[in-house]
């Protein structure tokens, strides 16, 4: 699904922040992707979804080179990987229920053909009574799983997720794996961006260490 | 190290026994992807609507200008005239006579009547002053020649004719007035497409620098876009179709404001028509009733506006979003 051989990223003229990148995410996995503060883990999973080019080294994703894909081709393509940014990206003018069902939108999809799906998956991250609500006035986690069914919402193959649990408390912050579990059960491969710890042990999953620019693969 | 077994890892939703919100959630019209708070709509949609007027009237002003002058020319077309001149030794009435003739024998003429002495004296008394003997003057003949409707007589022959059995007379067939008065309703209709082109080129250039500007404003909103998949395309018709429908208010707004101005315009014009002011006004400038062309003109103006804002905001769009990865 993602191969990374021998991937490096530099930003300007600056040293190499990540250095000979190669591991593979197959399809249907689970996997961590943790380090210290700065080591990475943000540059690499714009990488992998299309945002931040690599300075050197190859990149495929489902079988795409994607240094040869054209902008509309990345834009297809993003369409099957599901993003949840640490500080959510959520447009403040629109409600809840429309930011989720956003990427069903831009898909040319006709909201009465996804409304009840929007809503049940709003319900299911415990937002079906904020759905009018705008973005303002919603706490971080509201915010957050909001992000997050936003990211979902048109099934993609593929969900990263950069700190998912970092604006929320230990109890939130399990519930929200539980739903990552359920999701990548039900077919997403998934990676978490973390540095929390106590997050990683709650679940047996495969770790991608980030360490002085280098990655180390725990399976 | 596993606390969450996968096996027990049910995905039960936060919200059980929340009544469905279905029921609250009734269709709607959706919000608007970017918000149409972000564009500077209101001040662009005067400047293209000052723009439209400006445009419209002068497209009036050209497109009145040149039906008048269309009236004057196949009113004038019509006729021609014979001056025969008083030449010693000749009698200027058998001259008035033998042009009259030649004229009345020439296909296409349908009448040739001479102006009476008297008539011809008053010609000349607005210069002369009343109360002088013009008796003794020397005074020109004319003779107005009225054309048939169908094809134009052959004037050369009509000419030569004269030349040889009338050598004092000339005929003016208005050709050099009426050649003026076609430079002066071509040279309106240029400017008028001059003012036309430049009205569009700002246009152009006020909608462009508004459309960055918007796209600046709203670059977290493009940026998220793209992370949910939208292509340029889905991108740029979000912007556009905030600006066609600004262009289309502005232009209608000014259109609408030009044509009400020449309905007045005309409402005055037939009010003033039968005194001695509305006979003046309308003698020097014509009809200045616009008519359908006219209207037609400006509706036509407030589509090209519309069309101008969409091309210029597109164009603006796509080349910000080749620069935005």
């Amino acid at each position: 699904m993602v191969r990374f051989e021998n991937v490096g990223l530099r930003y300007g003229l600056g040293p190499e922040v990540l250095r000979d990148l190669s591991f593979h995410i197959e399809g249907h996995s689970f996997q961590f992707l943790t380090g210290p503060s700065g080591a990475g883990k943000t540059s690499l999973l714009r990488m992998m979804f299309l945002s931040l080019k690599p300075t050197r080294g190859l990149i495929s994703m489902f079988d795409e080179d994607t240094a040869t894909l054209s902008k509309d081709g990345r834009a297809t393509l993003r369409r099957r990987i599901g993003i949840v940014f640490q500080d959510f990206r959520l447009l403040d003018h629109l409600t809840t229920y429309e930011n989720v069902a956003l990427p069903l939108r831009v898909l040319g999809k006709e909201e009465a053909g996804y409304r009840a799906e929007v809503v049940e998956l709003l319900q299911w991250v415990g937002l079906g009574e904020r759905m009018s609500a705008l973005p303002p006035v919603l706490s971080g986690g509201e915010k957050q799983r909001a992000a997050i069914a936003r990211a979902v919402i048109a099934r993609p193959q593929l969900l990263l997720a950069d700190e998912p649990t970092g604006n929320v408390d230990p109890n939130l912050g399990q519930r929200l794996l539980r739903l990552f579990i359920e999701l990548n059960k039900s077919g997403t491969s998934v990676v978490i961006a973390t540095h929390d710890i106590a997050l990683m042990d709650e679940y047996d999953a495969r770790r991608l260490v980030l360490h002085e620019g280098r990655l180390h693969v725990y399976d | 190290m596993s606390t969450i077994e996968p096996a027990k890892i049910m995905a039960e939703p936060w919200d059980s026994g929340v009544q469905s919100p279905l029921r609250v959630l009734a269709p709607r019209a959706a919000t608007p992807i970017v918000p149409s708070g972000s564009i500077a709509g209101r001040s662009l949609t005067a400047v293209v609507a000052i723009l439209t007027f400006l445009a419209a009237v002068t497209a009036g002003a050209v497109t009145m200008l040149v039906g008048s002058a269309s009236d004057w020319q196949s009113a004038v077309g019509r006729e021609m005239t014979i001056q025969v001149r008083p030449v010693t030794g000749r009698d200027v009435e058998a001259d008035v006579r033998a042009a009259i003739a030649a004229a009345r024998g020439t296909a296409g003429v349908a009448e040739a009547r001479a102006l009476s002495k008297q008539d011809s004296e008053a010609l000349v008394e607005p210069w002369l002053g009343s109360g002088l003997v013009l008796g003794e003057l020397p005074i020109p003949r004319l003779i107005v020649v009225k054309l048939a409707s169908g094809p134009t007589p052959d004037v050369a022959e009509l000419r030569a004719r004269l030349a040889a059995q009338v050598p004092s007379a000339s005929l003016d067939d208005h050709r050099g007035w009426i050649d003026r008065m076609h430079a002066m309703a071509d040279t309106a209709v240029a400017v008028g497409i001059a003012m036309l082109i430049l009205v569009v080129a700002v246009t152009v250039l006020s909608v462009s620098f508004a459309t960055r500007g918007a796209m600046a404003t709203n670059r977290p909103i493009i940026e998220v876009l793209h992370y949910v998949g939208a292509t340029d395309g889905f991108v740029a018709s979000q912007f556009q179709r905030h600006f066609l429908v600004l262009g289309f208010k502005g232009g209608a707004i000014g259109g609408g404001v030009a044509g009400l101005l020449f309905g007045i315009l005309a409402a005055l014009n037939a009010w003033v028509a039968g005194t001695a002011g509305g006979d003046e006004a309308a003698a020097l400038f014509g009809s200045l009733a616009l008519g359908v062309t006219g209207y037609l003109v400006i509706l036509a103006l407030i589509v090209l506006m519309a069309l101008a804002t969409a091309y210029a905001s597109r164009r603006t769009v796509n080349q910000t979003l080749e620069n935005i990865e």
